[in-house]
């Protein structure tokens, strides 16, 4: 599997290029949150706002009616905990093209329940006109700025950096409104996304081998979901449905599945993965996907419990997970 | 080391300093150790670290030091088993002080302080940010020395705030004292804090702000500037002290003031490189300390050894 470094930084460039309009604004997470480059590269339309973010959402309100595109980049605790009022009033209801990009999603950092962002779908999705995207992969992170930039109104992304492997060909670029199917099947409709995806994957892969046929769909766009394939893939589906989410499985995709399949009268069974209505603390990365079953091996054992079959697929089974080091040169600092 | 009884034949200003020497060298040695950690923060905050703990704050004993405890799980309904850092900080009583650091990312500085000062049994560092433990990287309210959740910058100073008005409606005469660094003044609810503080006249608040000038981005005057501090929190109501941060007498004398119904503030002014001069010539990415090479870690790892032999 291709890993890639610093993906957003060096793509972010390129994108901004020739749209003058583009203007990126920092809360004092500039290398942290990969617009360092882009600040040394475009100083002009760099703003530098300090560790103040309830100013920084409304201020870019004001830029927006302006007619520029501000891109928010900071941890993703910062917006929507910090600046929830701010990004109603000031950026959701005018319909304002601010695009904010949270960084540190779920459990994917070490820095404990103050930077964890466990609820942020749940919470961004009860605003009005906000549209809601995710990244697992590398690709994902190269096309959703142009996703992105499509809509219509403001954009919340939960955003990878770092190391990031390559799941998508370079050329599966991310669509609005549409999933990405990874494999087909009528057993079991698995839909995954972020980070769990890379994990269900790996899963999937020794589940096939066992003789299960999943389905297994990578969602990107959380709000507005129209996708009727994914619909007709659990109506489709023997046994059922799983989610899987870095996210409490309140508010976030399992919510969003099993609204849509009630309003289908879809009646199969929803199994949802993710933090079962709980914080989390400050560890690794493996080690909280283990400790909250958001792993590969989660995805197992939720499978033989909805399926009732035992599988026999153990850790060693399961390729080996890739371990982001801690101190890798693509990070500002251990967070 | 010196032992404990040497220790205590020495006048209390050189025992803040050696203290002040101690929690860097530790801080150095385990940025060593572990090719990263939060450096600038203790050179500029050691002596700051060490007079709070051996002079300024009055805070009941602990037996022994303490092993920092295994993460409990989050409180809640369900979990009776839950529990702040505050133990490290002794028993807590109506004539006791209270400690609330603000800026979490300081936490290597707080651990190294607890241990050089025997609240904290050395194993403590050794877990810091290990899988399972409490000595979390950004200290949460579980960690050693932390009671409060204080990681989501400016929620800390009001956090305390609430804590010191309760003291003082139940009439209790310690004080409330927050750490805290200069930069995340630039976010407001700090300065509703010392608002609220103000006009609730909590003169039982007593907050040190490590002015080491630096933030995550670089210097704050690059980043977004806060000057005139001083005479921005004045004009909110406080009393306000700067002082050198380095200098321990000047940092007693003024917690030896005599309260007078506003909050007090003792801005100290620091070097983010006191004390480690190598460090300047990372400038201005002072924040956190990743090495780039192997030759620099190992200027690094000399400088331990020089720390050892400077008296």
């Amino acid at each position: 599997m291709e890993i890639l470094a610093k993906v957003h930084a060096k793509n972010l460039i390129e994108w901004a290029r020739h749209r003058p309009e583009v203007l990126v604004m920092s809360a004092d997470l500039t290398s942290s949150t990969e617009i360092d480059l882009f600040r040394d590269t475009y100083p002009d339309r760099f703003l530098s706002m300090g560790i103040a973010e309830q100013n920084m959402l409304s201020f870019a309100g004001g830029m927006a009616r302006e007619g520029f595109i501000p891109l928010i980049h900071t941890f993703a605790v910062f917006i929507y905990r910090r600046a929830y009022d701010q990004i109603a009033m000031s950026v959701s209801y005018p319909n304002l093209p601010v695009k904010m990009f949270g960084f540190l999603p779920g459990i994917t950092t070490p820095g404990g329940a103050t930077h964890q962002a466990v609820e942020d779908i749940a919470v961004m999705r009860a605003l009005p006109n906000m549209t809601i995207l995710e990244c697992g992969d590398a690709t994902d992170v190269e096309s959703v700025l142009d996703v992105a930039h499509s809509v219509n109104g403001p954009v919340y992304v939960r955003m990878l950096r770092g190391e990031i492997p390559r799941l998508f060909d370079k050329s599966a670029v991310m669509k609005l409104g549409q999933a990405r199917t990874i494999s087909k099947g009528q057993d079991l409709t698995v839909l995954s996304t972020g980070i769990c995806t890379e994990e269900a994957m790996r899963a999937i892969e020794a589940l096939k081998k066992q003789g299960l046929s999943v389905q297994h769909m990578h969602i990107t766009t959380l709000k507005p979901f129209h996708d009727a394939n994914v619909l007709e893939a659990i109506a489709q589906s023997r046994y059922g449905v799983i989610t899987m989410e870095n996210h409490s499985i309140i508010g976030g995709l399992g919510s969003i599945i099993a609204e849509q399949m009630a309003e289908a009268g879809i009646g199969k069974k929803l199994v949802r993965i993710g933090l079962r209505d709980t914080y989390a603390h400050g560890a690794s990365r493996p080690f909280l996907m283990k400790e909250y079953g958001l792993d590969a091996m989660a995805l197992i054992t939720q499978t033989e419990k909805l399926t009732g079959y035992q599988f026999n697929v153990s850790e060693a089974d399961l390729a080996q997970i890739y371990l982001e080091p801690v101190h890798s040169d693509a990070k500002a600092e251990a967070l | 080391m010196m032992k404990q009884d040497q220790k205590a034949q020495l006048d209390w200003q050189e025992q803040v300093r050696r203290t002040a020497k101690g929690i860097r060298r530790r801080v150095l040695e385990h940025t060593v150790n572990s090719n990263g950690g939060y450096l600038s923060q203790a050179c500029s905050a050691a002596e700051i670290f060490a007079a709070l703990y051996l002079k300024l704050m009055a805070l009941g004993p602990v037996e022994a030091p303490i092993i920092p405890p295994p993460f409990a799980g989050v409180p809640g309904p369900d979990n009776s088993g839950s529990f702040t850092g505050a133990a490290f900080h002794g028993p807590q009583a109506p004539h006791y002080d209270r400690f609330i650091l603000s800026p979490a990312q300081y936490a290597l500085v707080l651990y190294a302080a607890l241990e050089e000062v025997g609240r904290m049994a050395p194993e403590g560092l050794r877990q810091f940010n290990q899988d399972g433990g409490t000595v979390e990287m950004i200290g949460a309210e579980h960690s050693p020395g932390m009671e409060v959740m204080t990681g989501s910058l400016g929620q800390g100073l009001s956090q305390a705030a609430g804590i010191a008005m309760a003291r003082k409606l139940k009439g209790d005469t310690g004080k409330v004292w927050v750490f805290m660094s200069d930069g995340e003044f630039q976010s407001g609810q700090n300065w509703e804090a010392i608002q609220a503080m103000a006009h609730h006249r909590l003169d039982n608040m007593w907050l040190i702000v490590d002015m080491n000038g630096q933030q995550c981005d670089g210097e704050i005057c690059s980043v977004m500037t806060i000057e005139p501090f001083d005479k921005r929190l004045e004009a909110f109501g406080a009393r306000v002290f700067r002082l050198d941060g380095h200098d321990v007498e000047a940092l007693a004398a003024a917690a030896a003031q005599q309260p007078d119904g506003r909050p007090t503030v003792i801005l100290a002014d620091t070097n983010p490189c006191q004390g480690l001069d190598l460090l300047a010539a990372r400038a201005p990415k002072l924040h956190y300390v990743r090495f780039t090479s192997s030759e620099e870690r190992l200027q690094y790892q000399k400088a331990i050894e020089i720390f050892d032999h400077k008296e």
